[in-house]
């Protein structure tokens, strides 16, 4: 058996194309957080992102096809795992030896998925409209009004905060999860949870304050 | 102590089975679970009633073979304990006490209570083992000097004693705590050292064989496991499963 077709190596893909993403959301945070303090850094810096050459034919990409895996590879295991037992417990009781997210890292995936759908809808979709279907001039000046345009609506801002509290649970199983997956269960697994714990919930929580910050002081 | 009792009853591996309740009365609270069960069937025999069929052999938490899913955690709710080590105390009198087979694809119903756990077997047979020469010039294993460090650890991993509770527990039951541990077991000493490559891969590729799911660390398997076994095994064995493919 090669180690992707083997439950250990596919766990494994999942551990490392997660952590992978998790180095993205830890980038797209910050640039996300200079719009708070600077107008003109944060459409310096998406000006780059968005046509800088190698972040767009090689970086993006690679970004695409690491969501897709983790995705797709995530819902081949959970349908595995559902294979596994075919006559379920009449009574089972999952809460008394583990903690709720771990048991549905599915679910947080679900609506983090849902979620980067209206992402794109929202961002990526016009953005590729913008440059490659119109070929519209470049304007260096008119990304941070486009992020906060978006953030206008209460509906999409209360869409925004739900789905980075399932982002923080998901993040708080996964990130450590995946060392455990790696092989790594030591000294040094305590500090890894703790880092865990302070990462799961500062990115998403910051996210969800720039989100506010933005309606708040604009609208 | 007067009980309800919810048993899964299935006259075989094909028959359909279904959740029976009968009432049970006078328990005594120093009853092992086991005990509790034998009364039921004293009374089951009695009115002519077939027995409820349940794995047991030793009934001191060592062989592995009490299987019972009770109330929705293998062998109950208490830790660290087999079903047979498992008091009536623990239940408040009155209590309904829903008691199910160790469920998993890879361990099909036989009878009522009682599972096929020959898939451990065939895990174990797939490389749990240390080929030794019995010749008689085998070295003394006390001669070859272990740090103390690792001996403890086998035989931490040694003391699992593959009842199935982690398979039973798992939400995906993945039988990945059993197989960590008997990998580890031989890892950690020289003399396994030497088969250790073939051996998990040989063993891992059983497991997957067998239709276990897969691990998703949830840990539930580590709080159920009556001998403690601990994930850290787990890692251990996606360590050695890694470097064994990668040397291939």
């Amino acid at each position: 058996m090669t180690l992707i077709a083997s439950s250990i190596g596919r766990k494994l893909a999942m551990a490392l194309s997660g952590l992978f993403l998790v180095v993205f959301l830890t980038q797209h945070f910050f640039i996300n957080l200079t719009s708070v303090f600077s107008e003109s850094l944060f459409n310096e810096i998406s000006h780059f992102m968005g046509n800088n050459p190698l972040v767009q034919m090689i970086l993006q990409p690679i970004l695409i096809l690491g969501v897709l895996f983790h995705f797709t590879m995530g819902f081949v295991l959970e349908l595995q795992n559902a294979k596994s037992r075919v006559v379920k417990y009449k009574s089972y009781k999952g809460s008394a030896n583990a903690p709720w997210v771990s048991r549905n890292m599915i679910l947080s995936g679900i609506v983090i998925l849902s979620f980067l759908g209206l992402h794109l809808y929202d961002f990526w979709f016009p953005e590729m409209n913008y440059k490659y279907i119109e070929s519209l001039p470049l304007d260096p000046d008119r990304y941070f009004g486009e992020l906060v345009h978006k953030f206008e609506s209460q509906v999409r801002v209360i869409l925004y905060v739900l789905s980075f509290v399932f982002l923080a649970l998901h993040l708080y199983h996964g990130f450590a999860s995946s060392f455990q997956t790696m092989g790594l269960n030591n000294k040094y697994s305590k500090a890894i949870k703790s880092f865990t714990v302070a990462f799961s919930f500062l990115i998403p929580a910051g996210f969800i304050a720039i989100a506010l910050f933005h309606h708040i002081t604009t609208f | 102590m007067n009980l309800t009792l919810k048993v899964w009853r299935q006259a075989n591996a094909d028959a359909k089975g279904n959740l029976e309740t009968y009432q049970i009365k006078e328990v005594s609270p120093d009853m092992s679970f086991l005990e509790m069960m034998d009364v039921l069937n004293e009374e089951l025999i009695e009115k002519g009633i077939d027995p409820v069929a349940f794995d047991h052999d030793c009934r001191e938490g060592i062989c592995g073979m009490c299987s019972m899913f009770i109330n929705g955690e293998a062998h109950g709710p208490d830790r660290l304990v087999t079903t047979c080590q498992l008091h009536m105390r623990k239940f408040k009198d009155g209590d309904t006490i829903t008691i199910e087979p160790f469920r998993a694809k890879a361990f099909p119903v036989i009878k009522d209570l009682t599972v096929d756990r020959s898939s451990f077997d065939r895990i174990q047979q797939a490389g749990g083992f240390v080929s030794v020469n019995t010749s008689g010039n085998t070295q003394d294993a006390n001669a070859i000097p272990i740090e103390k460090h690792n001996a403890d650890k086998a035989f931490d991993a040694a003391a699992c004693i593959g009842c199935g509770a982690c398979v039973a527990t798992c939400k995906n039951a993945s039988a990945m705590l059993f197989v960590s541990a008997k990998v580890s077991q031989y890892a950690l000493l020289p003399q396994g050292r030497v088969e250790a490559t073939d051996r998990v891969l040989n063993m891992v590729n059983q497991m997957d064989e067998e239709g276990f799911g897969n691990c998703t660390n949830t840990g539930a398997c580590e709080v159920e496991c009556p001998k403690g076994i601990s994930l850290e095994n787990i890692a251990r064995m996606n360590r050695e499963y890694l470097y064994a493919s990668l040397k291939g």
